[in-house]
């Protein structure tokens, strides 16, 4: 894989020292990162490491108490998730936004519909809804016959991807995805690998935040490893092996100690 | 690692498990098909045991009369289904909305304009206190309702007796009413005209002296057929539809799509707060009084007339022209025994009966619609 962002532009997203304090418990303290475009960053630590506060700032649901954020070079304060949305943040969580009953068009376009006429007569463009919705599940490769079925008829791997492929659709610069495949089995993840693999291509940055070291290291050009609210480090793929991230990740000495007491199962 | 970027290369998309969809697949994903099946059903029935009368132009306008008001609100009691939420004092609404309107016209001697008015943004504020409550005490709708069942009826008795000094009957209410055209709008018949000239072209029944047997359509009906009409608009093609079936399929990732989950939720209680109060003006202009007996068990009814027209109890799946058509079978049953041998007291065998074949049925297109096994 080949890094094709350029040196010249600034990251997408560029966090130094983020802090965050929730009444005396410190969630983040001093967390640096930064996921330029056509990158996937991925983001590995343990529960507690983190990561979900990081997101929660990311992504504009929490504020941060301390340190810069930086979109394309600018400091921001998002107040909301709509003010990252606004930013071209979008995040995808393990349980996408999708609401089984109802058809993928419907879904797709929810909260975003295109409308036509005029009041009180104006109403939602379902057949140039439902173009672009077939056209973009042809893109991901997800062959659906009939836009109008019901999302409850898509597998949990198809659905991450709709759920991608809506944040691209409606204009994001960074896609944070939040283990979007920690729910799935193998072929389902492929599938969602693949597609992040391809976003990647098309020039956007990746957050991609997971449990699993083999999926970090299917797509990611770049690891950042959290631990205990802190920046473990960030490596190039070139500069490490699947087992050195998968032992710091885990903290190494402290997963040999429980491997020791559970008598070696781990 | 090797093998695993090949797996990624290797996993194919097309999913060759994914059928072409048929028509009768297309069919099963309307939600009021259950409906219309079972008014084929019901009218195939009745078509075999009774008597044909039944079937002549007045048997159906007795029959689309009391369907028609139990059908203004199933449609608004459906949509607030579909929204996720119930609403148990839609009955008791009917008769506090009648005391308001009473009690506006005859008490305090307002025209019939102002009357309606009070009483429509007296009932979509008390629809919106109660979505507000559901909303922010995040209680079951079905515990807060059920209070406001009780409250409501509560309040329309003591009202009724401080209006009337003692009496649960408020009388006169035709008196004050002149009649004009805002009055026709809510009571009596419409397409007089056309029946007039149906009758005098000997396409329908009349009288020696030339008078149609029936008059016209009655205006609930009007009203019903209108109000299917625009919520099956408003709910297939419009982006506040969208949002209900958001609303009630999955509130949280509504929100997160951003869609305001609250606000749609509360215009639906004041939506169906306001088809009560539509109910209640027009029976209480056609009986020139009110009681506080009212609208009872109307609640229920509507319910029920919503989920055989396939809402989902659980929400988020429904339509408005399948509750239009629950109520059309409701009426139907209710009525229609009268018109064979069976005694007329099996109705209530029936209705249950009917209910629960339409929930197993919904149930199970559910799970056809989402794909569950």
């Amino acid at each position: 894989m080949t890094d094709s962002h350029s040196e010249t532009a600034p990251p997408v997203i560029e966090v130094k020292n983020i802090v965050k304090h929730y009444g005396s418990v410190i969630a983040l303290s001093g967390v640096s990162m930064k996921v330029s475009q056509g990158e996937v960053l991925c983001l590995l630590g343990d529960n507690g490491a983190g990561k979900s506060t990081l997101i929660k700032t990311l992504s504009g649901v929490v504020r941060p108490s301390g340190g810069d954020f930086l979109v394309e070079g600018k400091p921001v304060a998002f107040t909301s998730p709509r003010d990252a949305l606004d930013a071209g943040i979008a995040t995808v969580y393990q349980d996408p936004a999708m609401i089984p009953l109802m058809s993928i068009t419907r879904n797709f376009f929810m909260g975003r519909e295109p409308v036509k006429g005029i009041p009180p007569f104006r109403r939602v463009d379902f057949k140039y809804c439902s173009e672009v919705t077939h056209e973009e599940m042809h893109k991901i490769g997800i062959d659906i016959h009939d836009p109008n079925q019901a999302v409850g008829t898509l597998s949990g791997g198809e659905r991450q991807c709709v759920a991608i492929a809506r944040a691209v659709y409606f204009g994001a610069k960074v896609l944070i995805l939040d283990e979007p495949t920690s729910a799935l089995g193998v072929a389902q993840t492929s599938m969602v690998l693949k597609y992040i693999h391809q976003v990647q291509q098309k020039g956007l940055g990746v957050i991609f935040i997971t449990h699993n070291v083999r999926h970090a290291f299917a797509v990611g050009n770049r690891f950042t490893v959290l631990n205990r609210g802190k920046t473990l480090g960030t490596f190039d793929k070139s500069e490490i092996s699947l087992e050195e991230l998968q032992n710091l990740m885990a903290g190494g000495k402290e997963l040999q100690v429980i491997s020791h007491e559970l008598g070696g199962t781990i | 690692m090797a093998p695993i970027e090949q797996k990624i290369g290797d996993a194919s998309n097309s999913d060759e498990r994914i059928k072409q969809v048929g028509f009768l697949t297309h069919m099963m994903r309307r939600p009021e098909l259950g409906a219309v099946a079972g008014l084929i059903l019901v009218v195939t029935f009745f078509f075999l045991t009774a008597d044909r009368s039944m079937f002549s132009l007045s048997g159906v306008m007795t029959i689309l009369a009391p369907a028609s008001q139990l059908g203004i609100l199933a449609i608004a009691a459906a949509l607030l289904m579909i929204g996720g939420e119930f609403d148990l004092s839609i009955g008791s609404m009917v008769a506090f909305a009648g005391l308001i309107f009473g009690a506006a016209l005859t008490n305090f001697g307002q025209p019939l304009w102002i009357s309606i008015i009070i009483t429509m943004l007296l009932a979509a504020v008390m629809g919106a206190v109660n979505g507000q409550i559901v909303i922010r005490t995040r209680l079951p709708s079905f515990i807060v309702t059920l209070a406001f069942l009780f409250i409501l009826r509560g309040l329309t008795l003591v009202g009724l007796k401080w209006a009337t000094g003692g009496s649960t009957q408020l009388r006169g209410i035709g008196g004050v009413v002149g009649d004009g055209p805002l009055k026709r709008l809510f009571s009596g018949v419409a397409f007089q005209d056309l029946f007039s000239w149906l009758a005098a072209h000997d396409l329908i029944e009349k009288f020696d002296n030339g008078v149609p047997k029936v008059t016209g359509v009655p205006v609930s009906v009007v009203w019903f057929v209108a109000i299917a009409a625009l919520g099956t608009w408003v709910l297939l093609r419009t982006r506040i539809g969208n949002w209900v079936f958001a609303a009630g399929g999955d509130p949280n990732a509504a929100r997160n799509s951003g869609v305001p989950v609250d606000r749609v939720k509360t215009g639906l209680f004041a939506l169906t707060a306001c088809a009560a109060a539509l109910v209640a003006i027009i029976t209480v202009l056609d009986a020139g009084s009110t009681d506080a007996r009212r609208g009872f068990q109307k609640e229920f009814e509507a319910i029920i007339a919503a989920v055989i027209g396939g809402c989902l109890l659980t929400g988020g799946y429904g339509s408005a022209i399948g509750a239009f058509f629950g109520a059309i079978i409701f009426g139907l049953v209710s009525i229609g025994l009268t018109y064979t041998k069976f005694d007329s007291d099996w109705f209530q065998v029936f209705l249950g009966s009917m209910l629960l074949l339409a929930v197993l049925f919904n149930n199970f297109i559910r799970r056809k619609v989402t794909g569950e096994r």
